[in-house]
């Protein structure tokens, strides 16, 4: 019998409801308005008095309405068919809904349960099978979908029956497993999962040693995050947090791409809808959408749902792991969610941390965050979560709870800067105050050197070096002057903004120009480093700027063309040209000064 | 103390608690949200506890007594819509400022959002002749953006006239603590462009009490979708100022103690604004709701928590600005940006247009330097001395907000600029559009 209560009090979409019987912390219930049900969670318990955040508005709601628990948590529901969908927060398909605007109390069925699946047999009978082992695998799209023993089942099970390979629906029964006291269990393609407890169906989680390529050259050659590994990009309104975070999910070298639109714009989750089913997968040339799964809670949905949202996002990405995929999952905007919790807390009169948000917000982003990584599954195969998360300080100030408390656990750091962004200096990822702590790891660093070039490391800190000599360069011909500098000061500043230009700045939008290979990483790397090693001589100051513009100019005309294409090589000969003028000076010098000492 | 009046009318007498925006009774058989009558004056329940029910009055409490009568209506606030609303004034309840009746359907105000998945990508094209805006800054319909500008830029000329260039199908002005004069402006504009009959209005003036306004933005939106979704127009949105609702919002929540975040605004703050952004959209069937707001800003402050949280909601900002070099105000390049221009420029406008547009913005960041340089006593290059000549020009003929041209022109404009005083290399645009569109006249 489920607990029933009665609604006492009313705050927005915070509810008080007196029950009788037993209810618990996360549960889930739902409000009896009129013909419909509202969907709540329980968030805190006082006495016979449940506190409850209702996941729609609360309109109309009247004190005496009854409240049914339910006896279980948020969960999702995972099995094929989850791929290419588009989600709310609470994993109702947005497709399945009628009409133009959203129905409140209109909750509908995530997969397709009258669709047949294409099922082989993986285990066999008489195998030993535990939580996550592969019983069989159906295609999803072009993915390998592996059908799982639920996660929920505990200890070593012998498979008893499993299905011939043959056409099933998602509730079929696939398998029959025993447990150790004999007991039979019926598996079928779906299962569910509470979204806030982290799916652990593996063998272990070592340390990243690998990297995930984006194309975007600012991460992967300055601050590469590995596979399996956390990073997180704080940036003020407008400073292109979104853009990069479309960027990454299109051009990321991932198995599985899953995006949750946290209180953010529709109209950004609609470029998504719009653009990702024409768009190819450079990798497997199928389409993205095929590889992409949204969770769209924008700013205008439910409230409560947003916190939500980033879980059944997360959730979703562990079960694609446990198949052995390499899943990228990005979270647009981590803020969003802090500030429903914050709302929350508030009017339920907690006693308030820094800036109104909840005491234990630190320790809910880090539980999060902890939920992403690199896996081993039982079978020996292994499985990646990498996460990103945008955050969006208010005024833009990174001394707020949210940025501290993330910085705290995520490995990578990808500020934007105001000024970068002002100057469109895209993506406005700052060089100097960015840092990817996997560069210290030293299997990354052999992994790196190993797949890209020998002395790929050596060349990137030599990069950075370079950046932040050209900034200290920048602030003293700035105290000084143009002409109270050595010229040296101008070319050391120059050489960084030829990498500032050919290298961290990236057009999103330009066809060629928005991802580029790590070999194509190299090369461009290489050629910069080339002209950082020249010296140059120059009369005046003034002689400085226009020649390295003319450099940048060829490499970033290099970065508009295919790579290796003619019009690519055409435009390194120019280079090579450019470069070739400051050589035959300094050798004509050198021939006038022997002529002289002869 | 509770009696029955016509159906679902409960008539109460006895007031339990007064604040200066809020009152608060016992009464049972309240939904929340629901709309009253206290002692004449409208009323919105935000705050049901056992069968204390707490009140907001928008006209304010002033003068209210504990036995005021307080009749519950049983329904949260509504609009009637129908065709009759076009050419007309409405205060912030949706009654005719001139007095009449409204014929229509009378529809919840506040209802809700989109599903995203019925939601179309916005395409189209919004010129305004305005460079400053059509250049580096393109509208698209189903946007939404602010014009951040202090309290003393000519923001209500400037929206009017963008609206009146935008070619929608109606205009929905919503007032918020407009000053009398401005609202009589804006009546005069539109009726002198013989366009009344495409406006409608709902207006809180600064004589009116400021709780008010926050029923305006929510009975125009409704009155917005009404024309959008049933009559698939194309429906532009003015809401002025939006500061000043949040003043109002602060003001509630502020009496009824909620803790304040910052600038004392609620915590709600950006769920509370982006509620009423998101309701711009573009429909698949052609209707489409476009927003341009006024978010005011004090000194220019854009990290106050009203600009800040808009920033983070709307698709951009277009920042005013005066430019006391050209002594007219401008659309500041740098702190101005549509988000949504990408989906028109160089598809819908001239295919270089986004490069040119970048590039001089690149341009005059460079005069921006060297406009430091100078004011520090430093010596400029010849580079730093063309860049400031280009940035003066480029001011005056392109972002100021009283130019008035085709989108062609102002590409046209843009290449004379470059080559009157760059060498295309220092452009750094595309080689093929500068082979194409570069003016031979110098270099
Ligand atoms: N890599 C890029 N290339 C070109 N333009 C860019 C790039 N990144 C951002 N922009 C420009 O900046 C605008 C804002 O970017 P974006 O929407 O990603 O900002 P954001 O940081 O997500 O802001 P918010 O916090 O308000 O959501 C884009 O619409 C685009 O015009
Ligand atoms: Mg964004």
């Amino acid at each position: 019998m489920n607990t029933i209560g009665n609604v006492t009090g009313i705050i927005a979409n915070l509810v008080i409801v007196e029950t009788q019987g037993t209810t618990a912390q996360n549960e889930i219930c739902y409000i009896k308005h009129g013909d419909t049900r509202l969907m709540a969670e329980v968030i805190k318990v006082v006495g016979n008095k449940s506190y409850i955040q209702v996941f729609e508005s609360t309109r109309g709601v009247k004190v005496g309405t009854e409240v049914e628990f339910m006896g279980h948590m948020l969960e999702v529901t995972l099995g094929p068919g989850i791929l290419s969908k588009n989600f709310d927060g609470l994993q109702n398909d947005l497709h399945k809904m009628e009409g133009v605007f959203l129905k409140r109390g209109e909750y509908t069925h995530p997969l397709e349960m009258e669709q047949k699946y294409d099922f082989k047999a993986l285990a066999k009978k008489d195998d030993k099978v535990v939580a996550g082992s592969w019983l069989g695998e159906v295609k999803e799209n072009w993915i390998p979908h592996k059908i799982m023993v639920p996660f929920t089942f505990k200890g070593e099970y012998t498979v008893k029956s499993i299905n011939k390979d043959g056409e099933y629906t998602p509730e079929e029964t696939i398998a029959v497993l025993t447990d150790r006291e004999g007991k039979d269990h019926e598996v079928t393609m779906t299962q569910k999962w509470p979204v806030k407890v982290p799916i652990k169906a593996y063998k272990d989680k070592p340390r990243p040693f690998k990297i995930l390529e984006t194309g975007i050259r600012v991460m992967d050659t300055l601050n590469p995050i590995a596979e399996g590994g956390t990073g997180f990009i704080p940036g003020p309104f407008g400073s292109g947090k979104t853009v990069l975070q479309h960027n990454l999910s299109k051009n990321a070298e991932a198995d599985l791409v899953i995006i949750a639109a946290c209180g953010e714009r529709a109209n950004e989750v609609v470029e998504i809808f719009t653009e990702f089913p024409e768009l190819d997968d450079p990798r497997s040339g199928r389409k993205l959408m095929e590889r992409t799964t949204i969770i769209a809670n924008t700013s205008n949905m439910p409230v409560a749902a947003r916190e939500a949202s980033v879980y059944t996002a997360m959730t979703i990405a562990e079960y694609y792991r446990a198949m052995g995929l390499k899943v990228l999952l990005l979270a647009d905007s981590t803020s969003r969610w802090a500030q429903a919790l914050r709302e929350m807390s508030n009017r339920m009169e907690e006693l308030p941390g820094p800036d109104g948000f909840p005491m234990d917000l630190s320790a809910i982003i880090a539980n999060f965050y902890a939920r992403a990584g690199y896996v081993y599954l039982p079978n020996g195969e292994s499985g990646s979560i990498t996460f990103i998360g945008t955050v969006s300080p208010a005024g833009g100030n990174l001394k707020e709870p949210v940025t501290e408390s993330t910085k705290k656990v995520a490995r990578c750091f990808y500020a934007l800067s105001q000024a970068r962004a002002d100057s469109k200096r895209y993506p406005a990822i700052d060089p100097i105050d960015s840092y990817s702590k996997y560069l210290e790891y030293p299997e990354i660093v052999e992994y790196l050197n190993k797949t890209i070039h020998e002395n790929w490391t050596d060349n990137v800190f030599k990069a950075k070096d370079i950046l932040l000599r050209g900034k200290e360069s920048y602030e003293q011909i700035n105290i000084l002057g143009d002409d109270g500098v050595p010229i040296d000061y101008h070319v050391r500043y120059w050489k960084s903004e030829l990498i500032d230009f050919a290298i961290l700045q990236q057009d999103a939008f330009d066809a060629i120009d928005a991802s580029s290979s790590l070999e194509r990483q190299n090369y461009m790397l290489q050629k910069t480093l080339e002209v950082a090693d020249m010296d140059f001589e120059f009369e005046s100051f003034e002689d400085v700027g226009p020649y390295f513009k003319r450099i940048i100019n060829a490499l970033k005309q290099m970065n508009f063309s295919d790579y290796e294409s003619d019009e690519f090589k055409q435009n390194e000969k120019e280079f090579r040209n450019i470069l070739k003028e400051q050589e035959t000076a300094g050798k004509e010098e050198e021939v006038t000064a022997e002529e002289k000492a002869s | 103390m509770e009696k029955e009046t016509k159906a679902f009318q409960r008539v109460y007498t006895k007031l339990f608690q007064l604040t200066k925006a809020t009152v608060s009774l016992h009464a049972k058989g309240i939904g929340y949200d629901e709309l009253a009558i206290v002692d004449g004056r409208l009323a919105q329940v935000v705050k049901i506890m056992e069968d204390l029910v707490t009140l907001q009055i928008f006209g304010g409490t002033e003068g209210i007594a504990t036995n005021a009568e307080v009749i519950f209506a049983g329904k949260a606030p509504t609009l009637k819509v129908g065709d009759d609303l076009a050419g007309r004034f409405f205060n912030a309840y949706g009654e005719p400022i001139e007095g009449g009746e409204i014929l229509g359907e009378e529809r919840e105000i506040g209802g809700p959002s989109v599903n995203p998945v019925r939601r179309k990508q916005p395409s189209e094209f919004i010129p305004t002749g305005i460079a400053g805006i059509d250049l580096n800054n393109a509208l698209v319909t189903g946007q939404k953006i602010p014009f951040f500008a202090d309290p003393d830029q000519p923001y209500n000329q400037v929206m009017a006239m963008v609206a009146l260039r935008a070619k929608a199908d109606k205009i929905i002005l919503a007032g918020m603590g407009l000053t009398r004069d401005d609202y009589l402006y804006f009546k005069n504009v539109f009726d002198n462009a013989g366009a009344l009959d495409r406006i409608v209005g709902f207006i809180n003036t600064t004589e009116d009490p400021p709780v008010e306004r926050l029923l305006v933005p929510d009975m125009a939106l409704t009155a917005a979708e009404y024309f959008a979704v049933e009559k698939n127009e194309k429906v532009l949105v003015l809401l002025t100022d939006m500061t000043l609702y949040s003043d109002a919002l602060s003001i509630v929540s502020n009496r009824m103690d909620q803790i304040p975040s910052k600038d004392s605004m609620p915590g709600s703050l950006y769920s509370d604004l982006a509620r009423l952004y998101e309701k711009a959209v573009q429909f698949p069937d052609g209707g489409s709701i476009t927003q341009i707001a006024v978010t005011t800003l004090s000194g220019g402050d854009i990290t106050h928590a009203v600009p800040d949280n808009t920033g983070y909601i709307t698709e951009g900002q277009l920042f005013l600005r005066k430019d006391s070099d050209i002594g007219k105000v401008i659309v500041d390049p740098f702190r101005s940006l549509s988000r949504l221009k990408q989906l028109v420029i160089g598809k819908k406008t001239r295919e270089d247009h986004p490069q040119v547009m970048n590039a001089a913005v690149r341009l005059y960041a460079d005069a921006a330097n060297a406009k430091t340089k100078q004011e520090n006593g430093f010596d400029l290059t010849d580079y730093d001395k063309r860049s400031l000549d280009f940035a003066k020009e480029y001011s005056e003929k392109l972002l100021a907000i009283d130019v008035n041209i085709e989108t062609d022109e102002m590409l046209e404009t843009a290449y004379e600029l470059f080559s009157t005083y760059f060498k295309p290399e220092e452009v750094g645009i595309k080689q093929q559009f500068i082979d194409k569109y570069w003016k031979n006249n110098k270099n």
